[in-house]
């Protein structure tokens, strides 16, 4: 049996193509792109080819930038520290929007700055798993320095109507910025279609390598630099270029956005026959509408099985999947997302996700419902929520005293 | 922090063999029903602990003869690996003894017999908690069987589950080794570095003592007390008083035993400083309302608030009026 990855929201593999074009700037064209000499320049052709592949994947406009970093937590720290700077330490703003669902960059750094004294509004998703413009416009004030709200989320792979959100904030002269990591190389992202003013994206999330990210910035908007130094990437972002990687990111994002829906509805279909095939499971469901998801992800709970015990049983049958819940986790909390779209509470610690990629195969599918469905009926089997005999009177457990 | 924290996610690989044996194959999974009990004229009972909410929930069933021997015992188990290792060995180690005997078994015994080295624990610090469960619910059970609360086999208050570290100890160890913060009490005491519920409000579960209370009681109960002696040094050793010290004792004597007698005549004085010297300790003052000009004020007056302090305080100490 091989091993099966279903954790493609976590990381991917390099996609070998993608490997293959960055091979040569490892030991070869080893030069540093800001050397005048010929070991520097010659870098330059392959780095301007990534550029361009990167401005086609998300059709960004040749007044805007995208700054290469070295991760999407990069991207999202920058954005959020630099507008602190900008706008309420040297502005008369004073509050940021953002949702309870962000990526831990994003909510230990709103977090940060609350401890600064900045004021953060961190909205509620419904009971889809969204946040809706309507609400947005409702947290907006004239003191609101920026609105931060992911384009997909990481977990459910719910996606947020960001055309709306960015029309409101438009409207009510906001900026606006959006952590594009779980979107970018599985939804259409066309930056001349919606209005975002900022987008974190991150390689290693397309088949590209680790240790590089970008940040889309339109209209080259003023953004205090997070890293001083020297004059890389036009003074916006310091450090050496690392050529290697932007080269891979650059061939990853042409591979991951170029024939997009075809790869897609293939993903999509491979997804649609593993859900619906885990979901004939008795006491499961799944978190959102499948049409309103990323096309490779959906995260499911099983009834008396705790994520991490499903994590362990997939585990030894070699398939890799997630939990965001209880046990899995350091700090052992309950999975946000199950809390967040008002699952009963039975169902905080019984979240698994499924992530599928485009090197996804059918037989891994099958081999993923078979270890399920064979996890299932082991761990409830065990499982007290499906014990017959009833506590002795005065035995029943008291209420939780855990916080939720 | 150091080199050994800087990579995560060994989370499973903390994990001791016979931990990960038992979650794949517990050996005590199952149920008792009444009727099994009934032909055996032995007595069922069943007890819960936790919640699916928690993320935590077992089910004990003990088949209970009439000497109070758990002759059979089984669980069920909503709950990670280590929340299924735990209460399978707990299972296994209540068979053959008495409700009373069982109700001695603790976590941590659970977590010993778990280990695949003595020396090792069998799971990581976050997961001590699962085993805590097991404990929980044995004197839940026993509760059941003897017709007793809970609380009466706790002997003491124990703030810290997962390390077992009672009340009293904590206030000790804070007061003996003047502790300071609460990674210094864990150093010191495990308790707070398993599942960190106990460290303050708002962790994995509600508790009713929290460490950060606890420092902070004893800190100032501390405080308190220093300064209680500091004032009680009056009747100490003068000499080895810090500079204030030595102003509050002086006030105290003056309180104590000249300011009446300036007030009856309608005066009073003030001290202004303390300068000390090899030689002496000068206290100088100043003479306030009638004192102020009056004739004695330099001479028997005086010398008699001088001889006081030298009576009561130090023999080197100078009294000079401003």
């Amino acid at each position: 049996m091989n091993n099966i990855y279903m954790d493609n929201n976590a990381t991917t593999m390099v996609d070998p193509l993608v490997l293959e074009e960055m091979m040569p700037y490892f030991s070869e064209q080893f030069g540093n792109p800001n050397s005048i000499h010929k070991f520097g320049t010659s870098t330059h052709p392959a780095i301007a080819k990534a550029i361009d592949r990167m401005y086609s994947a998300i059709n960004a406009g040749d007044n805007d930038d995208i700054i290469f970093t070295s991760c999407a937590t990069e991207s999202n720290n920058w954005v959020l520290k630099s507008i602190w700077v900008d706008k309420i330490l040297n502005g008369d703003k004073n509050h940021i929007v953002t949702t309870e669902v962000e990526h831990p960059s994003i909510l230990s750094t709103c977090k940060f700055l609350e401890d600064q004294g900045v004021k953060v509004t961190y909205l509620p998703v419904n009971e889809k798993g969204i946040v809706e413009a309507h609400t947005v416009k409702n947290f907006i004030t004239d003191k609101t320095a920026l609105v931060s709200i992911m384009w997909a989320n990481n977990e459910t792979g719910m996606i947020f109507p960001i055309e709306e959100i960015g029309e409101v904030c438009q409207t009510k002269g906001v900026l606006f910025h959006s952590d594009g990591v779980q979107a970018v190389g599985k939804i259409p992202v066309d930056l001349q279609q919606v209005n975002v003013d900022f987008v974190s994206m991150s390689a290693h999330k397309f088949h590209g390598p680790k240790g590089i990210g970008a940040l889309y910035i339109k209209n080259s908007e003023k953004l205090t630099p997070l890293l001083h130094g020297g004059e890389h990437m036009g003074g916006r972002r310091s450090g050496t270029l690392n050529v290697p990687a932007i080269v891979g990111m650059g061939k990853a994002v042409e591979l991951a956005t170029t024939n997009l829906d075809e790869t897609m509805s293939k993903i999509a279909k491979l997804r649609d026959r593993l859900e619906d095939a885990l979901l004939k499971l008795p006491d499961t469901v799944v978190v959102g509408d499948k049409n309103e998801r990323t096309p490779n992800t959906f995260l499911i709970s099983v009834r008396g099985v705790e994520g991490e015990s499903m994590l362990w049983d997939l585990n030894n049958d070699l398939i890799g999947a997630s939990t965001g819940s209880a046990c899995a986790s350091e700090d052992l909390e309950a999975n946000g997302a199950m809390i967040a779209i008002g699952a009963d509470v039975e169902l905080a610690h019984t979240g698994i996700r499924l992530s599928l990629s485009r090197f996804t195969t059918e037989q891994e599918v099958d081999q993923v419902i078979a270890a399920f469905n064979k996890a299932t009926v082991r761990l409830r089997s065990i499982s007290s929520s499906y014990a017959k005999v009833q506590p002795t009177k005065g035995g029943e457990a008291t209420e939780c005293a855990i916080a939720h | 922090m150091a080199k050994n924290d800087l990579m995560g996610g060994s989370l499973w690989d903390e994990y001791s063999d016979i931990v990960a044996d038992r979650m794949n194959n517990p050996r005590h999974q199952g149920e008792i029903t009444e009727e099994e009990c009934n032909k055996n004229g032995t007595k069922l009972i069943v007890a819960d602990f936790g919640a699916e909410s928690c993320g935590d929930a077992v089910r004990l069933f003990w088949e209970v003869d009439s000497s109070d021997v758990i002759k059979r015992a089984k669980f069920k188990s909503f709950g990670c690996g280590t929340a299924i290792a735990s209460s399978d060995m707990m299972v296994e180690l209540c068979v053959g003894k008495t409700v009373k005997q069982a109700v001695k078994i603790t976590n941590i015994d659970v977590e010993k017999a778990l280990r695949d080295d003595p020396e090792i624990p069998a799971v990581p610090p976050q997961k001590m908690h699962c085993s805590v469960m097991a404990y929980d619910v044995i004197k839940k059970a026993a509760s059941l069987y003897l017709g007793v609360d809970e609380e009466s086999f706790e002997e003491e208050i124990i703030v810290c589950e997962c390390a077992r570290v009672s009340l009293k100890t904590l206030q000790e160890v804070i007061k003996i080794n003047d502790l300071k913060s609460v990674e210094e009490i864990t150093d010191y005491t495990k308790a707070g570095g398993f599942c960190k519920s106990c460290i303050k409000p708002g962790g994995h579960e509600d508790r009713e003592w929290y460490l950060v209370d606890i420092l902070a009681d004893v800190r100032r109960e501390m405080d308190e007390e220093k300064m209680k002696n500091a004032a009680d040094a009056v009747d100490g050793d003068f000499k080895t008083m810090t500079i204030v010290q030595k102003i509050k004792a002086i006030d105290a004597v003056i309180d104590e035993s000249i300011r009446q007698f300036l007030i009856m005549d309608g005066g009073d004085m003030e001290i202004i400083d303390i300068k000390e010297s090899d030689e002496y300790i000068d206290v100088y003052i100043r003479y306030l309302g009638a004192c102020n000009g009056c004739a004695s004020s330099s001479t028997g007056t005086l010398y008699s608030i001088e001889s006081t302090l030298r009576e009561k305080l130090a023999t080197n100490i100078r009294v000079l009026p401003i």
